[in-house]
């Protein structure tokens, strides 16, 4: 044993004895009197973002909604909604680093909602409750031109495919899967999924603009990418894939649309049937008139019988499953996983400890405390799991029904669920080219990208 | 349009005002409910010191990178020790700033002498990762002046602190936006 060693475990050692001595733990050494010129090293305490900013951003939410609504029901313009996005794109997203933001925000309130004893800041409540309200009564005009997520994925849509309609029906339905997930998981307080899986906040913070938004020199981690570039790659072909096919405040917008007050119009008047707009839509949005249908109402109205008598059946099941996984579902809360390994740890099935089993030794807390939070815990899981069951039930079923509705269109319309007002279509529609003076033909264009 | 077309769509107009009314209803009395537990301050993260282990999940698990989280000295519960234990790695082959001697894996703490046997330890925030080998050492044998906290003019305060999530103590927890350190002092309850 080198000197040096041996000096340091004898320190060790009076260290160790100071502990037993001393209750506290802390002021092993007493700080010494030091001599009158000694001045200690200021420490700074760095305020965060002032409160007077939480309200300009909101502000700025609420101006953006308000502006995007008028763009797209009224003054039509695809161009100027591009510009909106764009400046959206800019300020919520790479200025602000993308949080908080309303897709997030669902987690918020879900946990408030459950747990009276938390307060919500009021900013994150009207950071969710704001476009949601824009939703009922305009439409999706917020993933038209204000959310960043919306924004990067529409800017990188160069060869959007078409997907077949059965398939865009069951790939929607994820989306629902993911906000109900992650309404319990938020609920229960185990996990915010949604900013964990956030597929672009990462590109929002890198160099250089991240660290020059904050004027300091930390920027985000470049390993983060690999969602963002996963998602880029598909949505060159698949036009915004998170927002058709996963986002949560997309499925909100889509159970929340069909109910809007108002909604973007293709046409702004008759629609004449040309059947130009037809492809338009990059997100498979634009639903056909359904006047000369042949229809055979009898085999229609009895297939809508089946659909509905399948719902609560739907929804029984969903529940029963949802229950059967309760266990699996009750480990993504921490203290359940911490349990369950200071249980293995106690009867010596599993050797060793880990960082959070060393921490909660540390604490001196009673393991029956844990497991009674663990058991609780659990108990909690199993209703939530079989809600959560019984939701995805009910979503399966309504789709079945919705599928089995008979709608009556008289023109080419959007869906109001699945349109993203983005505005792309109109230049398609000859009724609008001839208010604008244009000719009337578009040329012919791949999807969503006429000339104008 | 025929007219058994028409009355069929201004019946399902009804029926969407009425839908529409009723989701409208549901979405007030959601802020309703919501708004009496609302707060005007926000909140923002910290790490309580008492409950951290310092695992060094702080240094890699932030979204920024370098890490928002640094370590911060309580100067009035620093013992000034000669041989620190945040500042000395316990293999150093001597007690001087050579960096083979420092615990600190960027050199990230300055150790200038005082009078006597005593020394300062002032933290360079532009080199901490944040990854509490220090604190570990300070707090396993020393006073525990070191300690970790998140810095707010750094952190971008995501909705969910990935560090949070990641953490094994469940240190990390919101704070009110107006008191957004908890500090270790001396004279602290
Ligand atoms: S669907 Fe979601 S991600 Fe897409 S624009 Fe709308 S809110 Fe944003
Ligand atoms: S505005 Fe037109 S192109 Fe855009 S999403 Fe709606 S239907 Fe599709
Ligand atoms: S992750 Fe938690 S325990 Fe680990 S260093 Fe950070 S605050 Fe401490
Ligand atoms: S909130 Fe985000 S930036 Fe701040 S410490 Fe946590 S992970 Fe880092």
């Amino acid at each position: 044993m080198t000197p040096v060693r041996a000096r340091i475990l004898l320190v060790a050692l009076v260290a160790a004895l100071t502990i037993s001595a001393v209750a506290s733990g802390e002021e092993r050494y007493r700080p010494p009197e030091l001599g009158p010129d000694y001045v200690a090293p200021r420490v700074d305490w760095p305020a965060g973002r002032a409160a007077w900013q939480q309200w300009a951003d909101l502000a700025a939410l609420a101006a953006a909604l308000l502006a995007a609504s008028y763009l797209a029901l009224r003054a039509r313009s695809r161009a100027m909604l591009t510009a909106l996005m764009l400046l959206s794109l800019a300020y919520f997203g790479f200025w602000r680093g993308g949080c908080v933001c309303p897709i997030g925000a669902i987690q918020d309130v879900a946990a408030a909602l459950a747990d009276p004893a938390r307060a919500i800041p009021l900013a994150v409540l009207a950071t969710f409750l704001l476009p949601v309200a824009f939703a009922l009564a305009t439409g999706r005009t917020f993933c038209a031109a204000v959310c960043p997520l919306g924004a990067v994925q529409d800017l990188l849509a160069v060869r959007p495919v078409r997907v077949p309609r059965w398939l865009e029906h069951a790939l929607g339905l994820l989306a629902y899967a993911y906000l109900g997930a992650a309404v319990l998981l938020a609920a229960l307080g185990a996990a915010y999924l949604i900013c964990q899986y956030d597929p672009f906040v990462a590109l929002f913070r890198l160099a250089p603009w991240g660290a020059w938004a904050r004027g300091g020199d930390a920027a985000g981690r470049v390993d983060l990418l690999l969602l963002p570039a996963a998602l880029i790659a598909v949505g060159l072909f698949v036009a915004r894939p998170y927002c058709r096919f996963l986002c949560p405040l997309g499925a909100i917008f889509r159970l929340l649309g069909p109910l809007s007050w108002r909604h973007v119009t293709i046409t702004p008047g008759e629609c004449i049937r040309c059947r130009l707009c037809e492809n338009a839509c990059p997100f498979g949005a634009i639903e056909p008139p359904t006047g000369d249908r042949p229809g055979d109402l009898r085999r229609d109205r009895r297939r809508l019988g089946a659909a509905l008598a399948l719902l609560p059946a739907l929804a029984v099941l969903g529940a029963l499953g949802g229950w059967a996984v309760r266990n699996e579902l009750s480990r993504a809360h921490p203290s359940v996983r911490l349990a369950e390994r200071v249980r293995l740890e106690e009867t010596g099935q599993a050797q060793g400890t880990t960082d959070a089993s060393d921490a909660f030794y540390q604490t001196r807390r009673p393991r029956a405390d844990l497991y009674a939070e663990a058991s609780t815990l659990r108990a909690r899981f199993a209703v939530g799991g079989a809600i959560l069951g019984a939701f995805l039930g009910l979503v399966v079923g309504a789709k079945l029904v919705s599928l089995s509705l008979r709608p009556s269109r008289s023109g080419y319309e959007p869906h109001r669920g699945r349109c993203l007002s983005c505005g792309r279509c109109f230049a398609f529609c000859p009724v609008e080219r001839k208010r604008r003076g244009l000719p009337p033909k578009p040329p012919p264009g791949k999807n969503g990208t006429p000339d104008a | 349009m025929t007219p058994a077309n028409q009355e069929k769509l201004t019946r399902r107009a009804v029926l969407r005002g009425g839908l529409c009314g009723a989701a409208a209803l549901s979405l007030g009395s959601l802020t309703a409910a919501l708004a009496r537990r609302a707060r005007a301050a926000g909140s923002v993260w910290q790490i309580d010191p008492d409950k951290c282990v310092r695992c060094g999940n702080c240094a890699t698990y932030c979204v920024l990178q370098p890490s928002a989280v640094k370590c911060v000295h309580s100067f009035d519960l620093c013992g000034r020790c000669r041989i620190c234990f945040g500042y000395f790695d316990p293999k150093a082959g001597q007690y001087d700033s050579g960096a083979e001697n420092q615990l600190c894996p960027t050199g990230a703490i300055a150790r200038g002498r005082i009078e006597k046997e005593f020394y300062d330890y002032r933290i360079d925030e532009r080199l901490c990762i944040g990854c509490g080998k220090c604190v570990q050492g300070c707090t396993t044998f020393g006073n525990g002046s070191l300690y970790l906290q998140i810095r707010h003019d750094r952190c971008v305060q995501c909705n969910q602190c990935a560090i949070a999530a990641a953490c094994p103590a469940g240190a990390i927890s919101r704070v009110p936006a107006d008191r957004p350190y908890l500090l270790k002092t001396r004279d602290r309850p």
